[in-house]
């Protein structure tokens, strides 16, 4: 097992911490690249003291004073980029337009180094500069202002090391995953990213499969789930499957059997706490009458759904439902007292299977009970 | 007494460059280079040169008889075109090396089998975990390559088994790339333009070329222990991040289509259909046993590997600058279009 690698140390160009994995020197590939080649790119990096007595880097070099009419700039001068749009004196104040123009430059930014291929992704291909930019702001939309998303309990969640969360699993396509994804990416403290276990189904779909491993999700297989917990990080697994997902309406949020549980065999191996959470309003986004076997059959999916929009309004069937979610996260099972023998026991897996789902029925239960109506 | 060390394969690009890298190290005292093609660049004057197929009986002479300690075996081949026809490159593969193997068997003086196998032996499928283990149990790829790799290296598992006191070090190497690297994938990257199947993004690794030297260098020389290992550049690279690193346009295929169009690109780089599948899923192999066992880490990540590839054999069609300019001149434009608004609506 490779340990969690060092981060570049290097600022990216809007002054966070560039987010690739470093080499021996601290620094990423590209990083050390631009290094390398002198790029005269406004690009700070900060490892390493400042060399003694040597003068402070001046991060702009102030160019020949710009005479309106003069011709080519002096021989000697070097070519000194300070684009002419940037010269402070008559700048306006461009007052609400500053932060369009911020996004602007972020939204180019993020372009060109996807242009050029310049970003890194793990082994696991998680691209958190795609996230970060693209898959993340396609869902907040449907988080903060459709769903309205309320999240509790998140302090049960580490902000650093092995953590196994394990939720619910409704709603028809799993966007309760997302969004647990999501709460756990913009509200937690620590702003983790949640590497999810998924089907094999989804890594043999075209379009479906890239963005399944470039959002941190892999293959729900023993080999991944300890890699990753081994490597710290925090890893999301929905036991109830296609069970789950794809369960009549009228079984809304009883909690169905949880697969083998593989997932607390693993967490007793590492050793990572189990964080239970308990999703209640993805039962209502696509409420599913009927299951049309012989076509799922067909076309080689678990389940055909059909819902009161879907399919009899075709493409429009698939704008779900806006009820008003909540997703509490519960207090911790701690498992690394038991040690890892524990993992033999079939006994141990049984009873702290169980203890995981009756935490989470019971908290959907409670949930359901104070809610105020399904669109809230 | 020096090293006496035989190397098959040894004209192609790898061979070639461990023979040169083992000619200059004052330990061996003899190296005796195996192909029946002509080197690229001539092998230097202390090589012994042996033009000969691996099933031809000079081989097992000289593998009896020169004292030889170390059979390096680089000898297995995944281009079928190149090798005339999948037919006669199984037939290499596979019975050339039962040959050296029978051969090495009655070779007294042998204490060392290096072989070069390859990550296809896990093949590349949808279910397959994100990264590969030597021990993983893995699905027996049926065709190609990764079917030739897997009976070569159970030969050389069963010849462990039959001569206890030589140690085997089976080296699956990832896909290499160098600037003087001549192999399917680099011919790929070559092309005017990259096809891929629509809506897949694999995960690959890479190994430099000067890496796949300075392994299997020092597995031949070093303290090696025997088994299996993996060996990659650290990290991985997405096609879709390689094809724009190489600067070619990507052309997405629709699944479909994929072998038929692979047939006709696999005229030009001798692609064969479980290297449509590794670009269609992707693998990645695990390199810490490597790293720990072996002692052995990559100069090179994979994606430094790449970037060192394209900078020295591929021709960009977009480049830094073009996109660094091209994002100023975007951003001035929008900046003195904010400002003009900003100028002109009163607050």
């Amino acid at each position: 097992m490779t340990p969690p690698r060092e981060r570049c140390q290097a600022r990216a160009r809007k002054g966070d911490r560039c987010r690739n994995p470093a080499g021996p020197d601290g620094l990423c590939a590209l990083h050390r690249r631009q290094l390398e080649r002198g790029t005269p790119e406004p690009d700070p990096l900060i490892p390493g003291p400042p060399t003694p007595g040597a003068p402070e880097p001046q991060p702009v070099i102030p160019g020949p004073p710009y005479r309106e009419g003069s011709p080519a700039a002096e021989p000697e001068a070097p070519v000194v980029h300070t684009p002419p749009d940037e010269t402070p004196r008559d700048e306006p104040d461009l007052g609400p337009l500053e932060p369009v123009l911020a996004w602007a430059e972020e939204a180019l930014e993020f372009l060109g180094r996807r242009v050029l291929g310049e970003y890194e992704v793990d082994e696991f291909g998680h691209d958190p500069d795609l996230v970060e930019h693209v898959l993340a702001p396609l869902l907040r939309p449907l988080y903060r202002h459709w769903w309205r998303v309320e999240t509790r309990g998140l302090e049960h969640v580490p902000d650093g090391g092995p953590a196994l969360v394990v939720g619910n699993h409704a709603g028809t396509l799993p966007f309760d995953a997302l969004m647990v994804a999501l709460a756990l990416l913009d509200e937690h403290p620590a702003h983790r990213s949640l590497r999810m276990l998924a089907a094999d189904l989804a890594f043999g779909l075209p379009v479906v499969a890239p963005l399944a491993r470039k959002a941190g999700n892999t293959l729900a297989c023993a080999e991944d789930a300890t890699r990753l917990l081994e490597a710290g990080e925090l890893v999301g697994v929905w036991p109830e499957g296609y069970k789950g997902l794809g369960k009549p309406y009228r079984e809304r949020y009883q909690l169905q059997r949880f697969g083998r549980g593989g997932f607390v065999e693993i967490a007793l191996r590492t050793g990572a706490p189990i964080v239970p959470v308990a999703v209640v309003g993805s039962e209502e986004i696509y409420p599913m009458l009927a299951n049309l076997r012989r076509v799922a059959r067909l076309l080689g999916f678990p389940y055909f759904p059909v819902t009161p929009t879907f399919p009899a309004l075709g493409p429009l069937g698939a704008i779900p439902l806006p009820s008003k979610w909540l997703i509490e996260f519960c207090p911790p099972i701690e498992t690394a007292s038991l040690g890892s023998e524990a993992a033999m026991d079939p006994m141990t897996l049984f009873d702290l299977t169980d203890q995981v789902r009756d935490t989470i029925q019971q908290t959907v239960y409670r949930n359901l009970l104070a809610r105020r109506g399904v669109f809230g | 007494m020096g090293r006496r060390v035989l190397v098959t394969g040894a004209a192609r690009s790898t061979g070639r460059r461990l023979v040169g890298a083992l000619v200059e190290q004052p330990e061996v005292e003899l190296v005796v280079a195996v192909d029946e093609q002509e080197p690229a660049e001539p092998f230097p004057d202390k090589v012994e040169r042996l033009a000969v197929d691996l099933r031809s009986p000079a081989l097992v002479r000289t593998v009896r008889s020169a004292g030889i300690d170390t059979c390096a075996h680089l000898g297995v081949t995944a281009e079928p075109r190149a090798a005339g026809g999948r037919v006669s490159m199984k037939e290499r593969n596979v019975l050339g090396t039962m040959q050296l193997l029978a051969a090495a068997y009655h070779a007294p003086d042998l204490r060392r089998l290096v072989l070069k196998s390859t990550t296809a032996v896990y093949g590349a499928t949808a279910a397959d975990p994100a990264v590969w283990t030597e021990g993983m149990p893995h699905e027996t790829p049926r065709h190609g390559f990764g079917k030739d790799a897997i009976e070569v290296e159970d030969y050389a598992r069963s010849f462990e088994r039959r001569r206890p006191d030589v140690a085997v070090t089976v080296l699956r190497l990832a896909n290499q790339v160098g600037p003087n690297v001549d192999n399917p994938l680099t011919r790929y990257f070559e092309l005017p333009a990259c096809p891929t199947v629509l809506g897949f993004d694999p995960r690959l690794q890479f190994l430099h070329e000067e890496d796949t030297a300075e392994v299997l260098l020092r597995t031949i020389l070093g303290p090696a222990p025997d088994g299996t290992f993996n060996v990659a550049g650290d990290g991985v690279v997405l096609l879709s991040q390689a094809i724009r690193i190489a600067g070619k346009p990507p052309l997405p295929i629709p699944e479909p289509l994929v072998n038929r169009v692979a047939e006709l690109v696999g005229r030009t780089v001798d692609f064969s259909p479980e290297q449509v599948r590794f670009l269609q899923y992707g693998r990645v192999a695990d390199t810490s046993a490597a790293r720990e066992q072996l002692g052995f880490t990559p100069k090179w990540s994979s994606l430094q590997a790449f970037e060192d590839f394209a900078a020295t054999r591929l021709r960009k069609l977009v480049t830094e600058e073009q996109v660094a300019r091209l994002e100023r001149d975007a951003l001035g434009l929008l900046r003195r279009a904010a400002e003009r608004i900003a100028r002109e609506v009163p607050r």
